[in-house]
């Protein structure tokens, strides 16, 4: 579903990817932890085709289509969904408005009839009940004023509205206490968990793959990833640290 | 005949920023005369301008009395607003405004807001936004004279300037006498938070639509006190207007 080949990206003329290799087919949850400054976040970024993030060698293919020819906007509309380590406020806009445009931007993308604007707020009601975010959240500017733990569950509900083909969620169980993190990880299964779908889910800890199972877990460092296994590896790291598994 | 001596150019301090050559075009009567308006005491007085060529309006506002000035400056010229204000016991002066557009034409807000009498209150909220090689003004003076204590002055202005060669100029000017008052001012000039884009395009949001919705969120700020919801919604889609027919 996600291919990417032998990946380089610099960042400010810094070298940071450094020929990364991954596939993640449909059906699949696949894990990619690492030590700080291996490269987690710009592989999120890239992939999501964040400005100022260059590539300089290898492809990425989604659903079989040139990832990298297309712009931001349009990778989200080809099913790409990229979960933010740290969620941009946007003053002024809510929720709800931000959404719908988004929404409907990419079904206008793919020829799909536009929601109205009741057909919109069902769906974000069942979302955000899904999380257990507050309606009145969903009407507030984005991610204005909201807690750590409230982004990455606004990031959720987002998620479930725009109900992508495939998920990169870079370090979405950062700032969440334990009974988020549960919330969240049953929001990633039920909105994500399916044959057709599949994600990348970026993480320093052990502890959200309690709740969403892994079929592997690739360790990256460096900019490559340097070593894959099952969901065993990720209980190894936990263990013994990431100076004796790399 | 134009007596050539009373025409403003930008060697005065309140046209500084002006379009010289649009001075000179421009006939006394226009640049010097006023269009006088009187708020009687405790009544209120509602004015709206789309903005074109240069106009000037001098109120007085009776005692407790209101006068809102909401308007778009979004001409396809050199064009000003300018209005002095004279307010009298509690009286109350609001004013919204919003510069935007393109090309190489200067737009601009000025003005004068006399705190003549106590208890007064003022509040002044301009945003420009602008691309290409247009250029914004804001120039405010805020006068509060020895007796007119329990002023509440407020006045703030922020630009955003969509392109390189795009410019915003603001000069605030406070010249306070009396000594138990309120008076803040606050001014910033910026460019489009990128960072907010890339998170609008993360979501599928293409990049017109995005800046859309940034700087719609933008210049809300200065009709937010406007009392008419309709007079604020309709200046700010006038506003929006521009920006859909820009080439950025």
């Amino acid at each position: 579903m996600l291919k990417i080949e032998n990946l380089h990206a610099e960042v400010d003329g810094k070298k940071i990817l450094n020929g990364l290799t991954l596939e993640v087919g449909a059906g699949e949850v696949h894990a990619i932890m690492g030590p700080n400054g291996a490269g987690k976040s710009t592989l999120a970024y890239t992939l999501g085709g964040r400005p100022g993030y260059e590539i300089t060698e290898g492809s990425v293919t989604f659903d079989g289509e040139d990832l990298l020819d297309m712009e931001p906007h349009e990778r989200a509309a080809a099913g790409l969904f990229l979960g933010f380590q740290y969620p941009v406020e946007i003053p002024g806009v809510s929720n709800v408005q931000f959404l719908r445009e988004a929404a409907n931007a990419q079904r206008k993308h793919r020829g799909e009839p536009e929601l109205t604007g009741g057909e919109f707020l069902k769906l974000a009601k069942e979302k955000a009940a899904l999380l257990r975010m507050d309606m009145d959240m969903l009407k507030r500017p984005v991610n204005v004023g909201f807690s750590g733990g409230e982004k990455k569950r606004n990031e959720m509900v987002q998620m479930g509205i725009l109900d992508p083909k495939f998920a990169i969620l870079d370090e979405t169980d950062s700032g969440l206490d334990i009974d988020a993190l549960r919330i969240v990880g049953d929001g990633i299964n039920s909105i994500m968990r399916d044959a057709g779908k599949g994600v990348l889910l970026i993480t320093h800890y052990q502890r959200l793959l309690d709740y969403v199972k892994p079929d592997k877990v690739h360790i990256l460092a460096k900019g490559r990833i340097v070593k894959t296994g099952g969901p065993e590896l990720a209980l190894e790291l936990e263990r013994e640290g990431y100076e004796e598994v790399v | 005949m134009t007596d050539l001596a009373t025409l403003p150019t930008t060697r005065d301090e309140d046209w500084r920023y002006a379009d010289a050559a649009a001075l000179e075009a421009s006939d006394a009567d226009t640049l010097t005369g006023w269009t006088e308006i009187t708020v009687p005491a405790g009544e209120s007085v509602a004015e709206s301008r789309d903005v074109t060529g240069v106009e000037r309006i001098r109120v007085r506002i009776g005692k407790g009395g209101r006068f809102e000035l909401s308007a778009v400056n979004a001409a396809p010229g050199y064009a000003r607003l300018e209005c002095e204000v004279t307010l009298e016991d509690g009286a109350h002066f609001e004013f919204g405004g919003v510069t935007i557009g393109g090309g190489s034409e200067t737009r601009e807000f000025v003005t004068r807001c006399i705190h003549a009498e106590p208890n007064a209150t003022s509040n002044q909220v301009v945003r420009a936004v602008h691309w290409g090689k247009a250029i914004g003004n804001f120039l405010g003076r805020i006068e509060v004279v020895r007796d007119a204590q329990k002023t509440d002055a407020g006045q703030n202005f922020r630009a955003i300037l969509l392109e390189k060669g795009a410019a915003a100029n603001t000069k605030p000017e406070l010249e306070i006498f009396a000594d138990d008052v309120k008076c803040a001012h606050g001014a910033a000039i910026g460019a489009l938070d990128q960072m907010a884009g890339f998170y609008m395009a993360a979501r599928g949001i293409p990049p017109e639509i995005a800046r859309k919705l940034q700087v719609q969120a933008f210049i809300a700020d200065a009709f937010e006190n406007i009392e008419d919801e309709a007079v604020g919604e309709r200046l700010l889609e006038r506003a929006l207007s521009v920006l859909e027919g820009a080439q950025l």
